[in-house]
């Protein structure tokens, strides 16, 4: 078998975020309209590689993702070693938006899912006019813990065996075994406590169930994906936040989990292309 | 049924491998009956079935019987397909000593799933 190259490109990124010089993996292929994506909880940006790789997206879009700080190959910041790392919405707003401005996107779709569908919920309420459109992946108002949380740093307890053990069953049943165990080795890989610590947004800081309904999308459409499987993010949450958004489209996945565009790629590009083609239409 | 459970894990080989650093004791109650489930090195060693008098056990799993019926079935639906969808729903209650169950929580994932009608893997 001879060597092949995907059409990927990744380059480290030195931006000072929250007054610290962070160092920020990104990823991107493709030209076009700039397509943002934002990942899971605990993983990092290969969750949308399939992405990367397929053409018919590719051709119209500049797919990015970047590594969070803490993340896949972003590295903590220098003192990290005494600190607990503990992810906020302002920060997590901050982050997304600085990282838009160093790479000069123009209106970018924004697509995030879990923490990433809740993040863009916030985007689509606090910056609707920087984004062409927010799309929202098993994205809720909110997820009440329900297991305790200290399991997933402490030493008796193998951090990634258990963050993957945790999400295991948030990959839908039919996902495909190689994408399936790709997804979870992410898991497996996360740092210690970093999963921890995006889950201290999800399902404390960043509640955003009060706020959700003014969201105006006269200024931003908003689109929602969730998966049929998903119990962290459940299709009813889903649906409760697009009965309370006017004009937002919510599509229940079938089959699909937690995280469809790393579980089952060629599933959820399916439900994708539908919606990038209702983006580019309304802004011919 | 749940007697199957030793055959059927220590029939894996990599379940048993992966489970070799586990060696414990825990309750499993469907509905009303409570079963304890012995590991040692990662093979089921014995199920008994109670009513016990004494019954010692790192930790619990109880549910009721239709739960974990539907937990069983070969295709479970979303919600009754993995044991923290039913510890999310609030059907499925871990209690105890939950330090060796998060620590193994691969393990009986996939070993519980094993009691599944085609015994296909969590």
């Amino acid at each position: 078998m001879s060597a092949r190259f995907e059409p990927i490109t990744g380059r480290y990124m030195h931006l000072e975020l929250f007054g610290r010089p962070h160092r920020i993996y990104v990823e991107e292929a493709g030209q076009g309209v700039p397509l943002l994506c934002l990942h899971t909880a605990g993983s990092d940006g290969r969750q949308y590689r399939a992405l990367m790789n397929d053409a018919t997206i590719t051709a119209q879009h500049r797919v990015i993702a970047f590594d969070m700080p803490w993340h896949g190959k972003s590295s903590p910041p220098e003192g990290w070693h005494d600190e607990e790392y503990q992810l906020t919405s302002q920060q997590y707003t901050t982050m997304i938006l600085a990282v838009m401005k160093a790479l000069q996107l123009d209106k970018p779709i924004v697509m995030g899912c879990s923490i990433g569908g809740r993040i863009v919920l916030h985007l689509a309420l606090e910056h609707p006019e920087e984004f062409r459109a927010i799309i929202g992946l098993q994205a809720g108002a909110h997820v009440d813990p329900y297991y305790d949380l200290n399991f997933l740093h402490r030493p008796d307890v193998h951090g990634g065996e258990v963050c993957a053990a945790i999400v295991s069953g948030l990959v839908g049943p039919n996902a495909p075994t190689k994408e399936r165990w790709e997804t979870l080795w992410h898991y497996m890989q996360g740092g210690p406590g970093v999963f921890k610590g995006d889950l201290y947004f999800y399902k404390l800081d960043g509640d955003i169930r009060d706020r959700v309904a003014q969201i105006d999308t006269g200024r931003c459409p908003l689109f929602l994906l969730s998966g049929e499987y998903d119990y962290s993010c459940t299709p009813e949450e889903t649906m409760a936040v697009a009965a309370s958004v006017k004009g937002s489209e919510a599509t229940i996945m079938k089959g699909l989990g937690h995280f469809p565009m790393s579980e089952d790629p060629e599933a959820f590009i399916g439900h994708l292309r539908p919606v990038l083609a209702k983006i580019a239409a309304a802004n011919k | 049924m749940i007697e199957q459970l030793s055959d059927r894990v220590n029939a894996d080989a990599g379940l048993v491998r992966r489970g070799r650093f586990l060696s414990t004791t825990y309750l499993l109650e469907v509905g009303t009956t409570p079963w304890l489930i012995s590991i040692v090195d990662g093979r089921v060693a014995a199920v008994t079935r109670g009513p016990f008098v004494m019954p010692s056990w790192a930790f619990a799993l109880r549910a009721p019987e239709d739960e974990w019926a539907k937990f069983w079935e070969a295709h479970p639906l979303p919600g009754s397909h993995d044991l923290m969808a039913m510890i999310k729903r609030r059907v499925l209650k871990a209690e105890g000593d939950l330090q060796v169950f998060m620590a193994n929580l691969r393990y009986f994932k996939e070993s519980l799933a094993k009691l599944r009608a085609t015994g296909a893997s969590a």
